[in-house]
């Protein structure tokens, strides 16, 4: 790892002037991501700015139809969240079944989103569900935010401070992961809020969340798993690695949706 | 060089640190407690899991800055005297173990497990696993090693 300087930020504003001043500086939340960037010396920030004592990041409310998720909130506090396990399911799911139980301990669904992997959960749950990513200066529609493999709506040094999740009727998540990492191969949530269905689709494409209108209209107002099941998804443009090729993640895509759609019941 | 104070095993230790020095290298190299392993640098294996104010934690993936005032606990400071920890000694009594190397990991990460679930069942072993590699057991002596210390850890 090269070195770098290190300081804890108190608060929003200080973590936000704290970067701003550093001549090439990080956040850091649960380092899940970025401390094995750093070992593997992929990334040379100057300086760390660690968001883990910012205690206004940190929780779930909810207000009227939606519920609202801070964004240092570890994937098994949301995994174990009361308000959430209630209130959209399937979320809680998905957070619980990310990585594995150490990484659900420090991981946070800020960091998760800022990053965007490709193949990262949280991405298809935001897109599904339709949320709005609140930042230190604005809020940004799901739809938005994610930009392409690795990339993001923010700007430098914006804070992602919360994500707004509306409470859908019904949504589920089906993921097909990677037997090693637990990243999903393919991951397909299916929501159903206000009477739109949405269907998103995470590890699948070379560009990252994507959300498949094909799989949307067959799946309808009644979320038909059969005739999501049966749509051809077409192989351009989806991953092809050591994993799985592109012909078998299209495959997936259907599969997935099918499975979620089932789920969501 | 920041200073970073936290307690290891109950005991206050406080040293200078590069801010890259990670968790498990401040626990190894300057405290000298070896029985965290590192057996990977992609964040995967679990060799290197302690526990971080109660919960498990992967050490090669914290910095020892990150866990400044935290209270560490290690494979260390699980027995008492002579009298191994429940966990330990279901290990031993069941045969969860040959190399031993992920053997640190998979018992801090199943106390974890037992303090979050007290019953848990063979699935959820296993599931709670995820994180713990094994190259030599295939896993079958480790799970019922856990499920063994789960029992003796309810009393
Ligand atoms: C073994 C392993 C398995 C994993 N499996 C999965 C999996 O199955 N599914 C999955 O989705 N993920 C998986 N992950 C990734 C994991 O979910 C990470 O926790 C997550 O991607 C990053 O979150 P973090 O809090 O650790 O962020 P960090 O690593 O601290 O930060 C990641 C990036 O986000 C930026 N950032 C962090 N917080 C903010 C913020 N509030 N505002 C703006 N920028 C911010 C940082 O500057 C950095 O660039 C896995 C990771 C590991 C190590
Ligand atoms: S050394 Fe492999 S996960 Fe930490
Ligand atoms: S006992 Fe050898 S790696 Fe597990």
């Amino acid at each position: 790892m090269y070195d770098f300087k290190y300081q804890q930020a108190n608060s929003q504003d200080e973590a936000v002037s704290a970067q701003s001043s550093a001549e090439d500086g990080s956040f850091l939340a649960g380092g899940m991501t970025l401390i094995p960037t750093l070992k593997q010396r992929l990334a040379q920030p100057s300086d760390l700015v660690d968001l883990s004592a910012i205690n206004d990041l940190v929780g779930v409310s909810e207000e009227g139809d939606s519920v609202t998720i801070g964004s240092m909130t570890t994937h098994a506090s949301v995994a174990s969240s009361e308000i959430v396990n209630s209130k959209i399911p399937a979320l809680a799911a998905l957070a619980g079944n990310i990585g594995d139980p150490q990484v659900r301990n420090r991981g946070t669904i800020g960091g998760s989103i800022a990053n965007n992997d490709p193949a990262a959960d949280y991405p298809a749950g935001c897109v599904a569900l339709n949320a709005t990513i609140i930042t230190n200066t604005r809020k940004i529609s799901a739809d938005d935010f994610f930009t392409g493999l690795f990339e993001t709506a923010l700007e430098d040094g914006e804070l992602i401070t919360a994500v707004t999740f509306p409470i859908p009727d019904r949504a589920a998540y089906a993921k097909f992961p990677n037997p090693a990492s637990r990243y999903a191969i393919v991951g397909v949530m299916v929501a159903q809020t206000g009477g739109e269905t949405r269907a998103a689709v995470t590890g699948a494409s070379d560009s990252g969340v994507f959300r498949s209108t094909d799989i949307e209209n067959a799946l309808g107002d009644t979320l038909d798993a059969s005739a999501a099941k049966a749509v051809s998804i077409s192989s351009d443009g989806l991953n092809n690695d050591i994993h799985a090729s592109s012909e078998y993640r299209a495959h997936l895509v259907s599969i997935m949706a099918s499975r979620a759609a089932t789920a969501a019941g | 060089m920041p200073t970073v104070s936290m307690t290891v095993n109950g005991e206050n230790v406080s040293s200078e640190v590069e801010p890259r020095t990670l968790l498990v290298q401040y626990l190894r190299e300057n405290l000298g407690l070896t029985g965290t392993h590192v057996g990977c640098d992609t964040s995967q294996c679990g060799a290197c899991v302690v526990h971080v104010n109660g919960k498990s934690a992967k050490s090669c993936t914290m910095l020892a800055v990150q866990a400044e005032g935290s209270e560490v606990s290690t494979i260390e400071g699980l027995a008492d005297g002579d009298t191994l920890h429940p966990m330990q000694e279901a290990f031993r009594e069941n045969h969860g173990l040959q190399c031993g190397f992920c053997t640190p990991g998979m018992v801090m990460s199943a106390i974890d497990l037992v303090q979050t679930n007290s019953n848990p069942s063979e699935q959820d072993v296993r599931e709670w696993l995820e994180g713990n590699l094994c190259r030599c057991t295939g896993y079958h002596n480790i799970v019922k090693s856990i499920l063994a210390g789960a029992k003796t850890m309810q009393g």
